[in-house]
């Protein structure tokens, strides 16, 4: 597999194409945080709207456009964070920006069971201009989370 | 075309890439590639000249301020210019920036009376084109802010083409600046550079003119023009980064008042007030990218060498090779005009849109086939909301680019469509 097929694995163009949690859902929960973020060097933006229910990541939407890695990755990232404990979300994000930072190596067991399908994107480690692109959704989610737990 | 051995004089282009791919560099629209001739000047300077310019009573301080100067002489005869109308820049941004800065100056009081043909306030108008790169409209939205004059624009067609046709009532009686580009940075297309300038000549207005895209690639005489300010970038032209010049007549440099205040650029200093030397030094505050202009002062004269009428036949030939190319392959969309009846108003770039797939993807593909691009908005996010995408795939060619790199980046972009599974 070259370089260029490891990162355009099936699972993200599969993502990118049918993208899950987009479309921003209206939230009747008591903790609900936003965010806006932007890739300069494309203008690629990206809204998330997170709602807390208690200690748990009870709806993550998005919307916004981007290359397919952006949005495979949000993709993904609703998929994986959604019904989450926050605790258990710190650590899919910490798992994430990690295997962003392998450079194409990937990670020990345990932290790629706990990224499932986002272990595709190990590709894109190998690709420094591209983490931003993987990474613009997940900055959205801990901006977003921070907005939210302020919202009491 | 230009000589194949030209491409000698580049050992960057000598590299492979990815996947040991010879590279095929089609990003000189963001910045050029240096010949050697380049890099020995700056070498050079500092190996053999280096010392404080314009100080000094050694041996190397007078050589340094030579080389200095007569980089700076270079540069001038480069555009037409004389050569006491340079002033370095950091680069083009800083050049129009100098200006936009002094025009808000002059209208805050600095300079007093002998820049007072510069104040600017409310009921004013600078005007621009929807077609500028941000460097070119930042600075005059800021200074409209600034002043409480009036920001306005030209627009442009579905191509891109500055349209003339509301050209008298844009740009007016009121209207203190006309701010344009020579060359857009993603259509390509050259602008009616004189309607615009005898409008404003009509009107009164300074005229400021953004050269990055049109003085690395085709003659660019100032005075032919008639223009008062042009911003020039040395690394687009196979210069350094880390400078770039303002051009400006004289008459208008002499009265713009600084916006960077300090030494070297003053005649009298006591503690209440300063007077500045005349231009270009009274722009020059501070220790100067010295080795960087004599390297800018090399590729000017790299240039005249090749003879810039044959820069610009040779761009054109191979912008026609992709342009043509790209319009075969369906789904990918030009930006720009197309066709060959407009082919002679066009610098060396195809910027394209491949229909959906995303510019940052389509340059992806072509970087592992060794083709180098820029993707995004290329710093004119307003233009391609007006073409109604949020950025495009560009290619750009300069004096070292063959045909077969034209070929090479139409067939690699003839595989995106298929390789993202869209088209079929």
């Amino acid at each position: 597999m070259s370089s260029l097929e490891q990162m355009y694995q099936q699972v993200i163009m599969d993502h990118a194409r049918e993208a899950h949690g987009r479309g921003l859902k209206d939230l009747d929960l008591i903790q609900v945080g936003e965010s806006h973020q932007v890739n300069t060097t494309c203008g690629d933006e990206i809204r998330l709207r997170v709602g807390l229910d208690g200690d748990t990541v009870a709806s993550v939407t998005w919307e916004g456009q981007g290359c397919s890695i952006s949005q495979a990755s949000v993709s993904v990232l609703h998929e994986l964070v959604e019904g989450e404990s926050l605790e258990e979300s710190e650590r899919t994000m910490e798992a994430f920006r990690d295997l962003m930072q392998a450079k194409g190596e990937g990670l020990d067991e345990d932290r790629e069971d706990l990224l499932g399908d986002a272990t595709a994107f190990v590709g894109v480690g190998k690709y420094p201009a591209r983490i931003k692109c993987a990474m613009l959704g997940w900055a959205a989610f801990k901006d977003a989370l921070i907005q939210a737990r302020k919202d009491q | 075309m230009l000589l194949p051995d030209l491409r000698e004089d580049f050992p960057l282009l000598n590299r492979t890439v990815r996947n040991g791919k010879p590279l095929v560099y089609l990003d000189s629209g963001a910045t050029a590639q240096k010949p050697r001739v380049v890099l020995d000047a700056e070498r050079d300077f500092y190996e053999q000249h280096n010392a404080a310019v314009q100080r000094g009573a050694h041996l190397l301080a007078e050589e340094a301020t030579e080389l200095f100067e007569g980089a700076r002489t270079d540069v001038a005869s480069f555009v037409g210019a004389g050569p006491d109308e340079i002033v370095w820049a950091e680069n083009a941004t800083a050049a129009l920036n100098l200006v936009a800065s002094g025009i808000g100056n002059a209208s805050a009081g600095i300079g007093g009376e002998d820049s007072a043909q510069f104040r600017i306030g409310p009921g004013d108008e600078i005007c621009v084109t929807q077609t500028e790169h941000h460097a070119n409209l930042v600075p005059w939205q800021a200074l409209a802010t600034r002043t409480g004059a009036t920001l306005r624009w030209i627009p442009v067609d579905s191509e891109g083409r500055i349209i003339l046709d509301d050209l008298d009532s844009l740009v007016n009686d009121r209207t203190r600046v006309l701010a344009f580009t020579h060359a857009s940075n993603v259509t390509g297309i050259i602008s009616p550079v004189t309607a615009l300038v005898a409008r404003a000549k009509a009107v009164g207005a300074l005229t400021v003119l953004d050269g990055c895209q049109s003085v690395p690639h085709l003659p660019v005489d100032v005075k032919a023009l008639d223009i008062d300010f042009m911003a020039m970038s040395a690394h687009k032209m196979l210069g350094p980064t880390g400078i770039g010049a303002l051009y400006g007549r004289k008459d208008l440099l002499d009265a713009l008042p600084p916006s960077i205040f300090g030494g070297g650029a003053v005649k009298i200093v006591s503690m209440e007030e300063t007077s500045w030397l005349e231009a270009p030094m009274r722009f020059e505050a501070g220790s100067q990218p010295v080795a960087q202009a004599v390297g800018m002062g090399a590729a000017a004269r790299y240039l005249s060498a090749l003879g810039m009428d044959r820069v610009e036949e040779h761009e054109r030939e191979i912008a026609a090779i992709m342009r043509a190319g790209v319009a075969e392959i369906p789904g990918v969309r030009l930006l720009g005009p197309v066709g060959d009846a407009d082919a002679r108003d066009v610098i060396g770039v195809a910027a394209v849109v491949v229909d959906g797939v995303h510019p940052h993807d389509v340059g992806q593909v072509l970087d592992d086939a060794g083709v180098a691009v820029r993707v995004g908005h290329h710093c004119n996010q307003p233009l391609h909301r007006h073409f109604g995408v949020t950025g495009s795939t560009r290619a750009s060619a300069h004096v070292y680019t063959t045909a077969e790199d034209a070929h090479a980046f139409v067939e690699a972009l003839a595989g995106v469509p298929a390789f993202f599974g869209v088209n079929r």
